[in-house]
């Protein structure tokens, strides 16, 4: 079976997850491209051509002509206002919906004919408010797909457990609990867990966070984009809170009205760029704004500031505020980590002891830091600046409002720029497929 | 009050220690409750057994077949209207009327006695189980049929384990309704305690009609309360955790 490049390059992607999984059983699992076992854990691609759904009785399509290719290991977000039919698109992929016309390819296959319920058995499925059957215990919830697939007990039991695991829940403490247990958040781990349970290569979310507060949900897109970071596998994530497209979207498609697309592209160009009224409409205010959190303070110039350890002797850090470019030097303390800022002022009034003298640090940002999150802290300091941390809290170095200003300065004429240039190769390509089909039939 | 013309049909007295009491009844004398209830204890157990049994095989044969007919009916509005209006209809046909109207049919006994009291008991079952399967969220239904169960298995796995609790309820009002109901068996000649109640009405005014009313009563009673304890504890021991109230 030949693989297509897509799934050749996220087979080849990170190993993660552990062996057993992967080792699983890469025929039962994988749809088509990846049967030949070369694809771990690797997404398909999912092909949408020309896909209407029409209800009787009703004169407009639901959905109407649908043409989405969404490449394999991606995570593809469907975002629209409600009733624009992103809903019924998602469950037309794996035929919970019957599409009325056109067709659903995976990986190499049309499974637009194929049986339903052994498409759905290879498509990851999880939905708003977890949908995790209340009269069994987590365990037996997560097992489901694994038993319809006929795994042996022995191999399903460890598999439970690896989800549970992966979703950040202790399998001990947890799989023995019933859904009514658990909180809102832990509901929705699980139901992942169980979509995720029999590795299938492609993965449905329907809105899975709608229910859950701000802050778990915050914790779960977090969750889902380190899970992703292991598995590659292909996600079609529906929501209708823009916020979340951009957060979680390698790529996204913004739907109006009957599941025509808007504009299908990268967060970045549709913040930068968008294709039309309706969707600068639907990224709403502040796009500026909302592109700082798609960048990471790792991303921008962190610049140097003089500092000094709390073991120096009083002398060194008064010698090198003196003779110093700034009048302000970072205490760190003995382990490096960002303690004190120092005035030349503050150590008239010290009088011998560095204890009183300075203002302590009292927010920090770590390298992976989202822009938003640093401007924040940047804004509330009132000198301007905020000190950046490593993974143990250690000083690497200092962000402050101008670097800042600058580096969002450059991010956006750069996308600006990668937007007028992705739409001048979409139109070549366009061209030369048009080129090549009428050599092709003449 | 001494009757002359006392009852001596009694069937029983096969024992040599009941053989003087017996006499003493049959000849007329008015006994208390409890000595009755001591003469006669072997037949009203037979009879308690046999009321039990009854009841027991109709409501099973009711429960298959009021459940198979709520999962037939209940995705469908008119399907299931019609069902559960056709259960109100039998029920409201006055038992003695039916049983009356199948002796012709299939004669006196133990038949009649079986129909009647399976067509009395689908009602509160049928309904139950229409109202069970219609309550479950169709979040879950989407989420089974989502992760790629066939129809049979969301029906057997998520459904009808969901919709158990109120066709557990059904199926005890079923009981308590046919626990009385099974009483007019008699009347065709059925098992039960129904025979103690009818031959007590029949002879009312003998010396211990009211005895024999009052037996067959209380043993319903009884019956009745057995059964819904068995209720109490099948509920807990098949009603998952996880739904339990």
């Amino acid at each position: 079976m030949p693989e297509t490049p897509e799934n050749t390059t996220a087979g080849t992607g990170p190993d993660s997850g552990g062996g057993s999984s992967a080792a699983g059983s890469p025929g039962e699992v994988s749809l088509t491209a990846g049967g030949g076992g070369g694809s771990r854990q690797s997404g398909a691609p999912i092909k949408l051509e020309g896909l209407t759904k029409r209800y009787s009785g009703s004169s407009s399509p639901a959905v109407d002509d649908v043409n989405l290719e969404i490449k394999a290991g991606e995570i593809v977000v469907l975002v629209g206002p409600s009733g624009c039919g992103k809903s019924t698109l998602l469950k037309m992929v794996n035929r919970l919906i019957e599409p009325t016309s056109g067709r659903i390819r995976i990986g190499d296959e049309d499974v637009t004919d194929m049986d339903a319920v052994k498409l759905r058995r290879k498509i990851g499925y999880a939905i708003q408010s977890s949908g995790l059957f209340p009269h069994m215990t987590v365990a037996q919830n997560v097992a489901q797909v694994p038993k319809m697939a006929g795994w042996p007990k022995a191999r399903i039991k460890a598999r439970v457990e690896e989800m549970l695991d992966l979703v950040g829940l202790d399998p001990a403490e947890f799989q023995g609990r019933y859904p009514r247990q658990l909180s809102g958040g832990q509901q929705q781990r699980v139901g992942v867990a169980r979509a995720l349970a029999a590795d299938p290569p492609v993965l449905l979310m329907d809105e899975p966070f709608g229910a859950v507060d701000p802050i778990t949900r915050d914790h779960l897109q977090d969750e889902l984009i380190r899970l992703q970071h292991e598995l590659r596998k292909t996600i079609v994530f529906v929501t209708h809170d823009f916020d979340e497209a951009i957060k979680l979207g390698d790529r996204i498609a913004v739907l109006r009205e009957q599941s025509h697309i808007a504009q299908f592209d990268t967060p970045e160009a549709i913040l930068t760029n968008p294709a039309d009224d309706f969707v600068s409409g639907f990224v709403g205010a502040g796009a500026a704004l909302k592109r700082l959190n798609l960048t990471r303070v790792r991303d921008v110039g962190i610049v140097d500031f003089p500092t000094a350890t709390v073991e120096e002797p009083l002398e060194t850090i008064s010698g090198m505020l003196s003779t110093g470019t700034t009048n302000e030097v970072l205490l760190l303390d003995r382990k490096q980590r960002p303690y004190k800022w120092l005035r030349r002022g503050d150590l008239a009034h010290a009088k011998g002891s560095l204890a009183r003298a300075g203002t302590l640090v009292h927010d920090t940002v770590t390298r992976d830091a989202t822009l938003r999150d640093a401007l924040e802290a940047v804004l509330t300091d009132n000198a301007g600046r905020v000190a950046v941390t490593g993974r143990r809290g250690e000083y690497t170095g200092v962000v402050d409002m101008e670097t800042l200003m600058n580096s969002v300065h450059d991010l956006l004429d750069a996308d600006r720029l990668e937007a007028i240039e992705h739409q001048h190769s979409v139109s070549d390509q366009q061209a030369r497929r048009t080129y090549a089909a009428q050599e092709g039939l003449t | 009050m001494l009757v002359a013309h006392a009852a001596t049909q009694v069937p029983c007295a096969t024992q040599a220690t009941e053989a003087t009491e017996t006499n003493e009844e049959a000849r007329g004398a008015r006994v208390s409750f409890w000595e009755y209830l001591g003469n006669r204890h072997a037949q009203l157990l037979a009879d308690s057994l046999q009321h039990a049994s009854a009841v027991l095989q109709c409501m099973v044969a009711a429960t298959v077949i009021g459940v198979v007919i709520g999962v037939v009916t209940y995705r469908s509005e008119w399907a299931g209207d019609v069902a559960t209006i056709t259960g109100a209809t039998i029920l409201t046909v006055p038992s003695l009327a039916l049983i009356g109207l199948l002796i012709p049919l299939v004669g006196l006994g133990v038949a009649p006695t079986v129909i009647a009291l399976t067509l009395y008991g689908l009602l509160p079952i049928v309904r139950n189980a229409i109202v069970g399967l219609r309550g479950v969220d169709p979040a879950l239904v989407d989420a089974a049929r989502g992760i790629g169960m066939s129809r049979l298995r969301q029906l057997v796995k998520v459904e009808l384990p969901l919709a158990w609790p109120p066709i557990l309820t059904g199926i005890r009002v079923s009981t308590q309704m046919l626990m009385g109901i099974a009483a007019i068996a008699a009347f065709a000649s059925g098992p039960g305690l129904g025979n103690s109640i009818f031959r007590g009405v029949a002879s009312l005014g003998s010396a211990n009609a009211l005895n024999q009313v009052l037996a067959g009563t209380l043993g319903i009673v009884v019956l009745a309360l057995l059964f819904d304890a068995a209720y109490v504890l099948i509920g807990r021991l098949t009603i998952p955790r996880g739904i339990r109230a």
